[in-house]
């Protein structure tokens, strides 16, 4: 099972984080500076795979990559491939680069809810739902379609009731 | 789409982003949440809230929260605009609420109605919102509620909404499986689904439930093998290809299922193997998926019933593996290693000088997993050479949390296979030097007993040897600054008991060192415990010797401190060492013989030496004493005093579970150290003695005479003594074998002894002698001397046998009974099946199929070793010894497949040696041909000049990165 899931830059800023276990929120934080220290510290050439047993409990192991700015961090257990969910990662960021064209760190801080829905269609409840990020696109693209009619409706029934009331 | 980089949000939003971005530090950055913080609270509240800036309020909540501060005062607008009609708004409702709540939050309950209507909803995208809540924020308690509704969605139309309704159950099942354990059937039903990716879901929770419960699944494997040799063919989709391979995820799952159900059942495994042996041939290994989908295929087949066919593909793999650069895939190599090892122990050697190298990498996550394997192959022959390594390690790390960790593995293994007595205290003595506050006291027990004790051999002179050694090294280490309290404890006791017993040091030497420790550690209670009765006992001794006894000053000055200290404890202490040493040496002797720490002190429950006074006191008119568990109420005094012995505090409500009868105080093991030394007349038995971890073990067999009321002593606290008797013949030296057999004398032998000390022994002995030549042979740097050390033994046995196997079947290649002999002689030592029947051969099929056989492993043994050894050439004897070895090994393989009764067709026999054969060929020719694929994918994707440019000028004027010399972030990313 996954049990987290964060991005953050090289600074050490969150950009993205969801657990899927429930964390004291003090945690964290302090998963944060946890992890990011040893992130900057660690080699060039070694493996991906960290156990992080004394923060996210027993049972539990993280793989990173490192992307430019930006740090993806998953979190899980013993359940999972370890080199399997280093290839989620990408295919978490293939997505998001087929949904921004060339994603940034801008992208990701500035759609926020977006990515949340893109990661809604990969991962659901710590468990891999889709991993081919052409279906998932098409999920997001029909979402934010709708949303976007809904949204202009919205506005319509809104300057219409207003005007009534007038 | 592109992107939309500040559109939908206000300008104070993005201030808010940009301001955090630049803050110089965590305290800057709380400033400015605080603050906005504020603003939000203020917001919210004002009527009237247009309902984008709504939106955009909550997700500047959500933002906060990721910042790890507080905004709880916000969850309930959150609540709210999941009520909103809006997908837009309701979305993120949802979104907000999830990241927000946790299942028991005390909003949920007015969640849970919207959801339920939601649930309902035509618009699949508020379905699938609402479904993604449940997930999230649905408790044991709320399950019900929706239930019904979700399992309706199983049958949606749509693929999204059926895939998520499959992982909401899954998710009930997790939270409660009795809540669901009625639907069960709808997994399977769903197994079946047209759209891959239902299919794909499905298997979450069929895992999850076979993980559970195997035997129900059996049905399933048929299935499960169908789908994947479907899926490994290209059947999906293009859409699930990734990175040129179908479907990876789904096959990685499905093999894991697989592994499950096919552990320890050899029909299922039978089913399996074709397949298996597909991926691993089709299996591309330049990409990294492709690598993480073979990693899967070894874990299959090391727990599925073995297949020699397999299991050398599987030793392919982690041949590969370990070979790579990549510390991924060593990382796996590894891993894979210590999981394969324990069906075939002899691919180990093969990669000694892998294993050697990751140990050494200064890769700490590659080192851990090297130390785990090597956990998994110690034996007593390199346990030393392990054991140091590891206590190397454990002084290198600061983490306490692997530290720890690492201890008691090394201690385990210690006790384990601990060659010689002297090679164990002292290895416990680095142990407890460097992490001394990391080790379970019961440890220091242990090695207490150990001295006291010895290993169990009857030679005198060993034990004191033994002892001196013990305290000779104690008296070293004793003056290093600040050391663990459980150590100074062990260094306490044994100095106390054994420091004078040699004669090699002076009486007041020893009590010198001691008042040294107690000095200098000052705050330690225990420690000036241990100390004062170590004294005690010295003076003891002495005078019981008829010496006279000269007390030093600073004992003097010690001995007056604590008889006025705070702690009752030390103060008795004190006291009882000056009335010992008051006393003279005839009564001195009684209370305190020396040495007696290890004799059997008899425990008479009854106490029938005060029977007299207890006449004498009824006859008095006294009470007679009832005991208390036939008494009619407990006092409340008596309550007070046991609580702590119950587990559950004795409450006012009624409880519908019979007491559980009262622990026994267990006195003997919890009276403080010499707590009766001063009225020496009052108890004619030996004293419960001054250390509590050899009394638990020693006083057992005592107790056995004392009547219907005994009391068993707890014996949990007291490891077993070394290790499994199997292994203890293998040892180097020939004193510690002679000790560890007495051992096995004494400890009782667990069911596995009587089945393998006759394979094992045979076994060791056969390659003890060579191994010694090798070492001796072999002018080696320090690497090749440490994989001796650690793999010697057995790689040596193995190169000697495969070597045998390797000429006869050259020399005569067909009929069966040429393979037979030499795979005989494999099969003993390797002690998998068990020795191939000669005279059954005749008559069998085997007689028909073996020539027909033959020839071909000749040749697909052949072809391997040539590529093996051209590909090896920097580790030539290695691979040498390989190339035999692997022929031999098929060999082995066909004989013991017909052996074991089940006869593949011989079409299919065929079948797989053509298709084995043609990816020899072909792994032998791809050498040049991986990249392509990266290629094309480079083609296809590029950054786009215009985007970045007009990033670049969005960056810039927003100023939010300053330090982005490259906007196009992603660049490498997937070129």
């Amino acid at each position: 099972m996954i049990k987290a899931v964060m991005v953050m830059n090289t600074q050490g800023k969150p950009r993205l984080t969801k657990f899927y276990e429930f964390l004291v929120r003090k945690r964290q934080t302090q998963f944060s500076l946890f992890f990011f220290l040893p992130c900057l510290i660690r080699a060039e050439n070694v493996s991906n795979f960290m156990e992080a047993d004394s923060i996210f409990g027993p049972d539990s192991r993280l793989v990173y990559k490192h992307y430019a700015t930006l740090y993806f961090v998953f979190v899980f257990d013993s359940s999972e491939n370890e080199l399997a969910m280093l290839d989620l990662i990408q295919v978490f960021v293939e997505t998001l680069d087929k949904c921004f064209r060339n994603v940034c760190e801008l992208d990701i801080v500035f759609n926020y809810s977006k990515l949340h829905t893109i990661l809604d269609e990969i991962i659901f409840g710590g468990q891999v739902l889709e991993t081919s990020s052409a279906e998932v696109m098409k999920v997001v693209e029909e979402i934010s379609r709708q949303e976007s009619a809904s949204n202009s409706i919205g506005l319509v029934t809104k300057t219409v009731s207003g005007w009534r009331n007038r | 789409m592109g992107s939309q980089g500040g559109i939908g949000q206000s300008k104070e939003f993005l201030d808010l982003v940009k301001s955090i971005g630049e803050a110089r530090s965590k305290a800057e950055e709380d400033r400015i949440v605080l603050g906005e913080i504020e603003t939000l609270k203020r917001r919210l509240v004002e009527p009237g809230i247009p309902k984008r800036k709504m939106k955009e309020y909550i997700i500047r909540l959500v933002y906060i929260e990721m910042l790890g501060h507080d905004a709880s005062f916000g969850y309930i607008h959150a609540v709210k605009m999941t009520h909103d009609d809006s997908l837009f708004l309701k979305r993120t409702g949802y979104l907000a609420v999830t990241l927000f709540l946790n299942e028991d939050h005390d909003l949920i309950i007015l969640i849970v109605n919207t959801i339920q209507k939601d649930l309902k909803s035509d618009n699949f995208l508020i379905v699938c919102a609402a479904l993604n809540a449940v997930c999230k924020l649905i408790n044991e308690e709320t399950i019900p509620a929706v239930l019904p509704q979700v399992v309706e969605l199983l049958g949606h139309q749509k693929e999204a909404v059926r895939k998520k309704a499959i992982m909401a159950l899954h998710r009930f099942h997790q939270k409660s499986p009795s809540s669901v354990s009625h639907l069960v059937s709808n997994f399977r039903k769903r197994l079946c689904d047209n759209d891959p990716g239902v299919m794909g879901a499905t298997l979450c929770p069929l895992l999850d439930l076979i993980n559970r419960d195997v035997s129900s699944f059996k049905d399933l494997v048929v299935s499960f093998v169908s789908i994947l040799k479907q899926v490994a063919e290209h059947r999906l989709p293009k859409t699930y290809d990734y990175h040129q391979l179908p479907a990876p995820f789904i096959q990685i799952r499905l093999l894991k299922i697989l592994a499950l159900l096919g552990s320890g059942d050899k029909q299922a495994s039978e089913q399996m193997y074709m397949v298996v042996g597909d991926i691993f041939r089709k299996c591309d290994s330049s990409s990294n998926i492709g690598n993480a989908v073979l990693y899967q295929c070894v874990c299959c087949v090391s727990s599925i019933h073995p297949n020699p066919k397999l299991l050398e593909s599987a030793a392919d793999v982690i041949a590969r593996f370990l070979k790579s650069d990549s510390h991924n895939l060593k990382y796996l190599g590894i891993d894979a290693l210590g999981r394969l090892i324990k069906l075939s122990p002899e691919i180990a050697e093969q990669h000694q000088l892998a294993v050697i190298d990751c140990l050494e990498d200064p890769d700490d996550t590659l080192k851990r997993k090297t130390f785990e394997l090597l956990h998994k192959m110690t034996k007593s022959s390199n346990v030393e050479v392990i054991v140091d390594r590891m206590i190397d390690y454990m002084i290198s790390i600061n983490d306490n949390h692997y530290k720890t960790d690492i201890v008691s593995r090394c201690v385990e293994l210690a006790e384990q296979f601990a060659p010689s007595n002297q090679w164990f205290i002292q290895t416990m003595n680095r142990v407890f030097e460097h992490a001394g506050d990391l080790v379970n006291i019961k440890v220091a027990h242990n090695l207490m007993h150990l001295i006291a004790e010895g290993f169990g051999e009857d030679d005198d002179t060993e034990y004191t040897h033994l002892r001196s050694s013990a305290v000779d090294s104690y008296l070293r280490i004793i003056g290093a600054p600040k050391l663990p309290s459980v150590f100074l404890q062990v260094i306490c006791w044994v100095l106390g008991e054994y420091g004078t017993a040699d004669g090699k040091y002076s009486a007041s030497y020893i009590t010198g060192k001691l008042c040294d420790v107690a000095e200098a550690y000052s705050n330690d209670e225990t420690v000036k415990a241990y100390a004062v009765t170590a004294l005690m006992k010295i003076y003891a001794c002495e005078m019981a010797a008829g010496r006279t006894v000269d007390i030093l000053p600073e004992c003097q000055t010690l001995i007056e401190e604590l008889s006025a200290s705070h702690s009752t404890d030390l103060q008795q202490r004190a006291y009882e060492l000056q009335a010992v040493i008051a006393l003279d040496a005839q009564t001195v002797e009684n209370i305190l013989p020396s040495d007696a720490s290890s004799k059997e002190i008899e425990i008479d429950k009854n106490l029938p030496f005060l029977n007299d006074h207890v006449e004498r006191a009824i006859e008095k008119g006294a009470q007679p004493y009832i005991p208390e568990s036939e008494r009619s109420g407990f006092s409340s005094a008596s309550y007070l005093n046991r609580q702590d012995l119950y587990e559950v505090p004795p409450s006012h409500g009624l409880r519908f579970e019979a007491y559980e009868l009262p622990k026994q105080p267990s006195v003997p093991l919890t009276t403080p150290p010499v707590s009766i030394g001063s009225s020496n007349e009052l108890i004619p038995v030996p004293e419960p003695t001054y250390n509590r971890g050899t009394q638990a073990a020693v006083s057992l067999p005592s107790s056995s005479n004392a009547g219907p009321a005994e009391v068993k002593l707890r014996l949990d606290g007291v490891q077993k003594r070394w290790g499994r008797p199997t292994y203890s013949s293998s040892s180097a030296s020939t004193s510690a074998a002679a000790s560890q057999d007495t051992v096995n004398g004494v400890t009782p032998p667990d069911g596995a002894t009587t089945v393998t000390p006759a394979i094992s022994k045979g076994r060791e002995t056969t390659y003890e002698p060579t191994r010694k030549t090798q070492q001796a042979v072999e002018i080696s740097p320090e690497k090749q001397k440490l994989a001796a050390s650690l793999f010697g033994g057995s790689s040596k046995q193995e190169r000697k046998s495969s070597l045998g196997g390797g000429h006869k079947t050259a020399a005569k290649p067909t009929g069966g009974h040429a393979v037979e002999a030499p795979a005989k002689k494999m099969a003993a030592p390797v002690q998998q099946p068990p020795p191939p029947d000669l005279l059954d051969l005749g008559e069998m099929t085997v007689a028909t199929t073996g020539p027909l056989i033959d020839p071909f492993k000749q040749l697909e043994g052949l072809l391997d070793s040539v590529e093996l050894a051209s590909s090896t050439k920097n580790h030539v004897d290695v691979s040498a010894a390989k190339g035999p070895d692997a022929m031999a090994f098929y060999g082995d393989s066909a004989t013991t497949v017909e052996q074991g009764g089940h006869h593949f067709s011989s079409i299919d026999d065929v079948d797989n040696l053509m298709s084995g054969l043609s990816s020899a060929t072909t792994d032998a020719s791809s050498g040049g041909g991986i990249p392509t694929s990266q290629l094309t994918t480079q083609n296809s994707k590029g950054p786009n000049l215009k985007d970045a440019l007009q990033k670049d000028a969005l960056v810039r004027q927003m100023g939010v990165n300053p330090s982005s010399q490259n906007p196009n972030l992603f660049k490498d990313l997937l070129g």
